[in-house]
């Protein structure tokens, strides 16, 4: 066998991944994506080892719930064959090794930089001196958006192309949020402040990326996750998806100029978010999970008084829903706006809501379960018109499942478990993977630790890394002035996808 | 000259009650009626910033708007009333005085060098274009009834007291609220809201306006609607004395008000190419008053 097989949340031996020759490895991974829609890459991401690199590729499979790791040693001298050019769901993978060891590709399509890091190999690229595309014409006019933003959304830079009102193509240059996320994560030496970088890596995503940090961590030191642990965090993950999706119809209202909407949904997400206050304190689920501990309790008192909130939320974000999708105006902006076709969102490889808007079925909850998934049976949501009303549905149907998932665990606390746990370090020469469906898509954290036990590398794949992409094609086509709703309908990270 | 003092108070409160129509509409207290007219108060105290990248036009162009508003403003008459200036053919003045301020407006957006202002002028300036005939055709065919050409003359005469011609103006009524909710730039053509500069018609424009000469585009901005809401009023108040036509002119315009309001709640704004197509269904509206006209005066044979 040339690659191992595992499962999610799973930590093996280093030496048990086995180092292939880079043609194998590029003739192993391709074949393993080609034509084969239940299979996508999840990592691919780069070691630094003594003068060399070591490339590391996690392909998931839907269908058999396994992830397949193969790996491959490189320099930065040898040319090598670029995956990009056969498969695009490599392309941001491939130009972010580039970016970060200088490896050569022969035929890769577009090496753009990805987020210009600190310790990048060519310190020559600045973001100053970034050439964007452009056009040389007379009738089209290029306007550029960014990266510091009118409003509360994070620094980006856009570049639009268009004739007249509509939009010919759109360059996407991120990076403006850099912080070293990665690096920090080996830096800080105590589990508190790493779960606390955790939970900055995408502030909207808090429960989410700190879930995968823990599982990471409690594969590495064997811990044995107790049910109610489990519990505390399917429901803070369920909580946090309805939170924020109910936050981005509003801000959809908001970008169609539809007031009702806007303001009602953002009233139902208030009570969503005070409710993680009452129970861990902060209104953004800061602080609430935390490796091998049970930091909040999930007691009944707090379930009853979730039933009570998720009574009275429901009827008004039902009667809301109704509202908005009779109402021909808002109907007419949705419909048929920002389209990605079944085609484009395979071959680009988008996950979670990017994906299921046009009937690719990628939900690491049915597909790779964690927690408490495997009992609850989940039927990913799935639409096929890949439209801002495919993602704006999507969200609405994600909160009455979650919702109704929430009532189901509700009639069922597990008893706390108050052993403490004595804390033992990481098994050392490790490789381990965590997939968490965070409400945006699929989260991937991948961990190696060293002889010592010591975390030697760190890398994270939020789902907005996979996801831009799809927003530039979105657009293409369509007015300029959709190009607000259709970014609000994917509601993409800049810090996720910065790190 | 009671036509100009009326629009004056009018002009005070009308984008308030709008604003507080919103507020109410979505659950919130909202601030007073009269905040629109204290803000602009608060910016005629301020000096002005210009960007480098500008000419002199730049500097001279709110001025310009603020006073082809104020000059649209002196032809208006109120009921039997004139207005200050009265003359015939004065209504293709005020159609033509709006559009010299709107054209200053334009130029002064596209000499910034935004990317982002000159879209809004070509949007500003594809929609007047199609407004224009909605206009002239209402017009004209008030003229036609009438036989008259100033706006005192028609308004004054259109009262003959037959029902056709009140269905008229409530057809007429329909247009010029539209056409003074495009000029003005509110829903459903555009957001006066939005935060998005993509989507911006008329914020986008004066995006690097500042001070004193925001404060004039705001007030001009008001104005118009209360001009454009006196328009109507006379359509109704023609044959009424003046203690019931005064209290119905600021009833009528507080009702445009909420109405607009309103409608600016509970609906979403249109795509912006599907504006265009809007705004020129308007002349085939203005056309039915047109063959109303042509009704009345029995030239269908």
């Amino acid at each position: 066998m040339n690659y191992v097989t595992i499962i999610n949340n799973q930590s093996i031996s280093l030496n048990d991944i086995p180092e292939i020759q880079y043609f194998e490895f590029f003739e192993l991974n391709l074949g393993l994506v080609q034509d084969a829609v239940q299979r996508h890459c999840v990592n691919y991401f780069g070691f630094p080892f003594d003068k060399r690199v070591k490339l590391f590729c996690c392909i998931a499979d839907d269908s058999t719930h396994q992830i397949y790791v193969s790996s491959t040693i490189v320099t930065a001298q040898e040319s090598l064959l670029s995956f990009s050019a056969k498969n695009f769901g490599f392309e941001k993978f491939e130009r972010e090794i580039h970016e970060n060891y200088g490896l050569k590709y022969k035929d890769h399509p577009w090496l753009k930089p990805v987020r210009y890091p600190k310790n990048r190999f060519d310190q020559s690229k600045t973001m100053a001196n970034y050439p964007f595309f452009s056009i040389d014409s007379e009738e089209l006019h290029e306007v550029a958006v960014g990266p510091i933003h009118a409003g509360i959304i994070e620094p980006g830079h856009f570049r639009f192309i268009c004739n007249g009102e509509q939009i010919l193509h759109l360059e996407i240059q991120l990076g403006y949020q850099h912080r070293g996320i990665e690096q920090q994560f080996l830096n800080k030496q105590k589990l508190l402040q790493r779960a606390t970088l955790a939970e900055s890596i995408a502030g909207d995503t808090v429960v989410g990326h700190t879930t995968a940090f823990s599982h990471i961590w409690e594969s590495l030191v064997d811990f044995n996750l107790t049910r109610d642990i489990a519990y505390s965090r399917t429901i803070a993950l369920e909580l946090e998806r309805i939170a924020i999706h109910t936050g981005d119809l509003s801000a959809v209202c908001t970008d169609i100029a539809y007031q009702l909407g806007s303001s009602v949904f953002g009233r139902l997400r208030t009570p969503i978010v005070n409710f993680m206050q009452e129970w861990g304190g902060n209104r953004l689920s800061k602080g609430l999970i935390r490796p091998e501990r049970n930091q909040f309790p999930f007691t009944p008192e707090l379930a009853a008084r979730l039933t009570e909130i998720l009574n009275i939320y429901e009827p008004d974000f039902l009667e809301m829903n109704e509202q908005m999708f009779n109402l021909p105006s808002v109907l007419s902006r949705f419909e048929r706006t920002g389209v990605v076709s079944h085609e484009d969102v395979l071959s680009i490889g988008t996950v979670g809501m990017a994906a299921r808007m046009s009937g690719l079925k990628r939900d690491i909850r049915q597909s790779h379960p964690y927690l408490l998934y495997s009992e609850i049976d989940h039927k990913p949501i799935v639409k096929n018109h890949g439209d801002v009303y495919s993602r704006v549905q999507i969200r609405k149907e994600e909160v009455k499942q979650s919702m109704k998932y929430i009532r189901t665990m509700l009639n069922n606390i597990p008893h706390i478990n108050e052993n403490s746990i004595d804390l033992k370090t990481p098994k050392p020469n490790s490789f381990a993977i965590s997939l968490v469906e965070g409400w945006r898509g699929e989260i991937c954290h991948c961990a190696i630790t060293d002889e010592k036990g010591k975390l030697s590398h760190y890398k994270i794949k939020d789902p907005s890394f996979h996801n831009w992409l799809a927003l530039a094609i979105a657009v293409r086509n369509n007015e300029i002035s959709d190009f607000p709703i259709c970014n609000k309908s994917f509601n993409l990270s800049y810090a996720g996808h910065d790190l | 000259m009671l036509g100009f003092l009326l629009i004056l108070i009018a002009s005070a409160f009308f984008t308030g009650i709008i604003i507080r129509t919103k507020s109410i509409a979505s659950g919130r207290k909202g601030p007073g009626i009269f905040q629109p007219i204290k803000d602009v108060v608060r910016l005629f105290r301020k000096g002005v910033v210009y960007s480098q990248t500008t000419s002199f036009i730049f500097q001279i162009a709110p001025t310009i708007y603020f006073s082809s508003v104020v000059m649209a403003m002196f032809v208006v008459p109120f009921g039997p009333s004139k207005g200050i200036v009265s003359f015939d053919g004065d209504f293709i003045f005020f159609a033509y005085i709006l559009a010299l301020g709107k054209f200053f407006n334009i130029i002064s957006a596209m000499d910034t060098g935004s990317s982002f202002e000159g879209m809004g002028a070509s949007r500003e300036a594809l929609y007047s274009l199609f407004v224009e005939p909605a206009f002239f055709i209402l017009m004209g065919s008030l003229a036609l009834i009438t036989g008259h050409t100033s706006f005192q003359g028609m308004f004054a005469s259109l009262h003959i007291g037959s029902y056709l011609s009140y269905a008229l103006a409530l057809i007429g009524t329909f247009v010029l609220m539209m056409i003074a909710m495009i000029e003005n730039s509110r829903m459903p053509i555009d957001d006066p809201k939005t935060h998005l500069e993509l989507t911006m018609v008329h914020e986008v424009m004066i995006l690097d306006n500042s001070g004193f000469d925001l404060g004039l585009i705001l007030s001009a901005g008001y104005i118009k609607f209360a001009v454009y809401g006196a328009l109507v009023v006379n359509l109704f108040i023609g044959i009424f004395p003046l203690q019931y036509s005064i209290p119905m002119f600021f009833i009528i315009q507080a009702v445009l008000a909420i109405g607009v309001g309103l409608i600016e709640s509970f609906m979403a704004r249109f795509r912006m190419g599907h504006n265009a197509q809007f705004i020129f269904a308007l002349t085939s509206v203005s056309l039915l008053i047109f063959f109303g006209a042509l009704l009345i005066l029995g030239k269908f044979a």
